[in-house]
C-alpha cells in the first residue's frame, strides 16, 4: 500500500505515524533463530515450523503503522497472534526479527531503564482479564505506574482519584477489585491505563470478557473518551463488529500474518482474499456499499430520479421503499448509470455485480 | 574370598570415606564452623536471656497481646490458656528455652529460606539444584546428622538450633518457591507493562500475592522445629525436650508427660499465632493491621478526633454508589 493511500485511509486524522512495526517476526522456542532463517528462505507454514524446529509461530513478518490519534484495530480469531503482536509494542515480548518504532524511537533496541520509563509514561495497557491486583485498592492499583516512577504518595493518589472519577468510580477509591462487577473492573483497568496520561493505549480484547450490554456501554464510553483525549490506540478484538465500531482502520490477522489492513469500508467492500471475505460475509453492508459500486453502467436516457454516486446502500433501500422505479446515479452532474431494486437487494445479500 | 557370602566384605567403604572427610573438616576447618555458630549464638542468647529473665507474667501478657493483634480475641484466649497451662505445670522455664530455640531457628530459616525460595522460583536451573538438596535434607533421618553436627559444632543449645535449622528449612523454601510460581502470570505482566522493574514487581506484586503460601511454609517450618525438640535434646539441648528425654531415661512417666504436654501447648500457641499472620489483610475486613486488635484500640483512641473525615470515609465507603448501583447492579 502506498504512502498516499495510507494518508487517505487515516480518515482525516493526522498522518504522523506514532507507532510502527516493520517486518516483525516472533517464534517461540529454543531454536527460534534457526527456524526464522528456514521459514524466511523456504516460506514454511506454521505447522511445518512446529514440526521441524519445535517452535510456535506467533507473528510472521508483520508491518503496520498507527497514526497519531487514531484507533487501530487488530482483528483475528483466537490464536492468530494478536496478543503476541501487541506485546511487541511495549516489548513485553522481544521480537525474533524486525523493528518497532514509537514516535521515532526504536523500542526493540532500547535498554531496560528507557523501556521502563516508556512503559510507565508513554504507554497504557488494558488486559482482557483485567489483570487487577487483588491486594491493592483501586487507588493503589491506578497509581501503580506513578508509584514505580517514584511520584510522591499524595500526588499519585490525587491523580489516581482523578482517573477513577473520570471512569465514574470515585466512590470506590479505597475498595478492592473483587468488590466490583466485571464492567466496573475493566473501567478500573482503563483508569489505570490513563492515569499517567500516556500517548498510546494498548488494549488487548478489553471488552471480550464482558456481557453484551456492558460491552456496548463501555465501547460507547471509550469512543467518547477517545474522541475527547485523542490517544493513539491499538485495540485488539476477535469480534469484527467491534472492530468496525471502534476502528478507524482495521488489520486482519490469520496464523500470525496480517492479511489485510484498511478502513472498515475497504475491508467489507473489497476483501483481500477468501479468508477475509468469509469473515465479512455476514456484515450488513448497508452502511459501506455505495451507489456507484452497485449500479449498472448506462448511457441511455436517465430515469426520473437521481442520487449521488456515494449514497450508501441503506439510503438507496429507503428510497426504494417509497418508490421502486430505478434511480440514476450522478456525479458532478453526469449520469454514470442506474440502480434498480434488484441491484440493491443483490448487494444487500452480499453479491456485488459491478 | 567367600562367594557365598560375598557381601560380608565391605567393598565400597562409604563409612570410612565420610569419617575421613569429617575428620579433615574438623581438624582443618574448625574455625569456619565456629564462625558459623556466632550469629546463631548471638540471636539465641538474646532471646533466651529475654524470655527466661523477664517476669513470667509479663511474658504471658505479651504473648496474649501478640496473639490478639495477630489473630483476634479467640486466638488470644487459646494462646493464653495454653501458656497458662504450661506455667501451672511448672514447665515455664523449660518452655521459654524451647521457645527461644524455635524462634531463633525460624528466624534463620526465614533469612536463608526466603532468598533461596525466591531464586528457585525465578530460575528452573536453580530449582533443579535446590530440589534434590531439600529432598535429601528431609529424607535423611534427623538422628544421622546429629553426629556430624556434634563433631563440627560440639554440643549445646546453639548446635541444637543448627540441627533444627537444617531439618526445618525445606518446607519454607518449597512453599516460597511454590507461592511465587503460582502468582498469575498476567499479574506480573501487568506490573511490567506499567514500568515496574523486576525488583519492584517482586516486592510489590509477587511477594504479597505469594504471602499466604509463604506463611503456610513458615508455619510448617515452626512445626518441624518443634518436632525436633526431643531429638535435639540428645545433644544436650535444654528445655522441654530434655524433660521428655530425662523422663524416658529414668522411666519417670510424670516428667516425660509434663515435657510432652508442654511441647503440645507450646505448639498450639505458636501454630495459632503464625497461622493468623498468614491471613491476608483482606480477611480482616480490609483494615490495616494496625487498625485492629490492641493496636487498633490505641491508634483508634488517638486517631479519632484528628481524622474523623479520612478514617471514617475509608471504613464506610458505601457499596452502592450513585452511578454504579444503577448501571452495573
Ligand atoms: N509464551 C508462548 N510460548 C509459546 N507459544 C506461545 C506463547 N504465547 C503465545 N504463543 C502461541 O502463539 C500463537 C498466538 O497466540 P496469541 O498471540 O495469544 O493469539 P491471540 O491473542 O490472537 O489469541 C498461539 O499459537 C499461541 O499458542
Ligand atoms: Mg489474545
Amino acid at each position: 500500500m502506498s504512502g498516499q493511500e495510507q494518508q487517505k485511509n487515516a480518515g482525516g486524522r493526522s498522518s504522523v505515524a506514532r507507532v510502527a512495526c516493520k517486518g516483525v517476526w516472533k517464534l517461540f522456542g529454543d531454536r527460534a533463530d534457526e527456524a526464522l532463517e528456514a521459514a524466511r528462505a523456504e516460506n514454511l507454514s506454521k505447522d511445518e515450523i512446529r514440526e521441524r524446529f519445535d517452535c510456535v509461530l506467533g507473528v510472521r513478518d508483520a508491518s503496520f503503522e498507527v497514526y497519531e490519534g487514531e484507533i487501530f484495530c487488530i482483528m483475528g480469531l483466537s490464536g492468530s497472534g494478536k496478543s503476541t503482536l501487541v506485546r511487541h509494542i511495549n516489548r513485553l515480548i522481544d521480537p525474533t526479527a524486525g523493528e518497532i518504532h514509537i514516535a521515532g524511537d526504536r523500542v526493540d533496541t532500547m535498554d531496560e531503564a528507557a523501556l521502563n520509563a516508556l512503559r510507565a509514561e508513554k504507554i497504557g495497557m488494558v488486559f482482557q482479564h483485567m489483570a487487577l491486583w487483588p491486594h491493592r485498592t483501586l487507588a493503589e492499583t491506578v497509581a501503580f505506574g506513578l508509584e514505580v516512577r517514584g511520584v510522591p504518595k499524595a500526588e499519585r493518589r490525587k491523580k489516581a482519584i482523578a482517573a477513577l472519577n473520570d471512569m465514574e468510580l470515585g466512590d470506590w477509591v479505597d475498595s478492592y477489585p473483587d468488590e466490583l462487577s466485571g464492567g466496573m473492573q475493566q473501567r478500573v483497568g482503563l483508569a489505570r491505563a490513563l492515569a499517567a496520561d500516556p500517548d498510546i493505549l494498548l488494549m488487548d480484547e478489553p471488552f471480550s470478557a464482558l456481557d453484551p450490554l456492558i460491552r456496548r456501554q463501555l465501547q460507547d464510553q471509550f469512543l467518547d473518551l477517545s474522541r475527547k483525549l485523542g490517544k493513539t490506540t491499538i485495540f485488539i478484538t476477535h469480534d469484527l463488529d467491534e472492530a468496525i465500531r471502534m476502528g478507524d482502520r482495521i488489520a486482519i490477522m490469520k496464523d500470525g500474518v496480517i492479511v489485510q489492513t484498511g478502513t472498515a469500508e475497504e475491508i467489507v467492500t473489497a476483501p483481500a482474499n477468501d479468508y477475509v471475505a468469509a469473515f465479512v460475509d455476514n456484515v450488513p453492508k448497508g452502511g459501506f456499499v455505495t451507489a456507484d459500486q452497485i449500479m449498472e453502467p448506462a448511457t441511455g436516457t436517465p430515469p426520473g430520479r437521481s442520487i449521488a454516486a456515494d449514497t450508501p446502500l441503506d439510503e438507496i433501500l429507503a428510497t426504494f421503499a417509497e418508490d421502486q422505479a430505478p434511480l440514476a446515479v450522478e456525479k458532478d452532474g453526469n449520469t454514470l448509470g442506474h440502480v434498480t431494486v434488484g441491484d440493491a437487494l443483490q448487494a444487500l445479500g452480499g453479491k456485488e455485480d459491478t | 574370598m567367600d562367594i557365598w557370602n560375598i557381601f560380608d566384605t565391605e567393598w565400597v567403604p562409604v563409612g570410612t570415606w565420610i569419617d575421613q572427610v569429617l575428620n579433615w573438616l574438623v581438624s582443618d576447618f574448625r574455625f569456619v564452623f565456629q564462625a558459623i555458630k556466632v550469629p546463631f549464638d548471638i540471636v539465641l542468647s538474646a532471646l533466651e536471656d529475654g524470655l527466661t529473665g523477664a517476669p513470667d507474667l509479663l511474658i504471658l501478657g505479651l504473648i496474649a497481646l501478640i496473639a490478639w493483634q495477630a489473630g483476634g480475641r479467640r486466638v488470644a484466649v487459646v494462646s493464653t490458656l495454653a501458656m497458662l497451662a504450661i506455667g501451672l505445670m511448672g514447665a515455664w522455664e523449660e518452655s521459654m528455652t524451647t521457645l527461644s530455640i524455635v524462634l531463633t531457628c525460624v528466624f534463620f530459616c526465614a533469612l536463608a529460606g526466603l532468598p533461596i525460595g525466591i531464586a528457585a522460583a525465578r530460575s528452573d536451573r536453580v530449582w533443579n539444584w535446590v530440589r534434590p538438596a531439600l529432598d535429601l535434607m528431609q529424607t535423611i533421618p534427623s538422628f544421622v546428622y546429629l553426629v556430624p553436627v556434634v563433631m563440627l559444632f560440639s554440643i549445646g543449645n546453639v548446635s541444637g538450633v543448627i540441627v533444627t535449622f537444617i531439618y526445618a528449612l525445606p518446607p519454607l523454601v518449597r512453599l516460597t518457591n511454590l507461592g511465587i510460581r503460582q502468582v498469575r502470570p498476567d499479574m506480573v505482566e501487568a506490573a511490567r507493562a506499567f514500568g515496574a522493574t523486576k525488583k519492584q514487581t517482586l516486592w510489590k506484586i509477587e511477594l504479597p500475592l505469594a504471602m499466604p503460601t509463604i506463611m503456610a511454609g513458615v508455619n510448617q517450618t515452626i512445626m518441624m522445629a518443634l518436632s525436633m525438640v526431643v531429638v535435639a535434646s540428645m545433644i544436650s539441648v535444654t528445655g522441654l525436650g530434655q524433660m521428655v528425654l530425662r523422663g524416658i531415661g529414668r522411666l519417670d512417666m510424670g516428667l516425660a508427660s509434663v515435657g510432652g504436654l508442654g511441647i503440645v501447648f507450646l505448639a498450639i500457641m505458636i501454630d495459632r499465632i503464625s497461622q493468623s499472620l498468614g491471613q491476608p489483610s483482606r480477611e480482616r475486613g480490609h483494615q490495616h493491621w494496625y487498625r485492629t486488635g490492641p493496636l487498633g484500640v490505641v491508634t483508634g483512641f488517638f486517631a479519632r478526633p484528628a481524622t474523623t473525615g479520612q478514617g471514617k470515609e475509608t471504613a464506610a465507603t458505601p457499596p452502592n454508589s450513585k452511578t454504579d448501583g444503577k448501571t452495573q447492579a
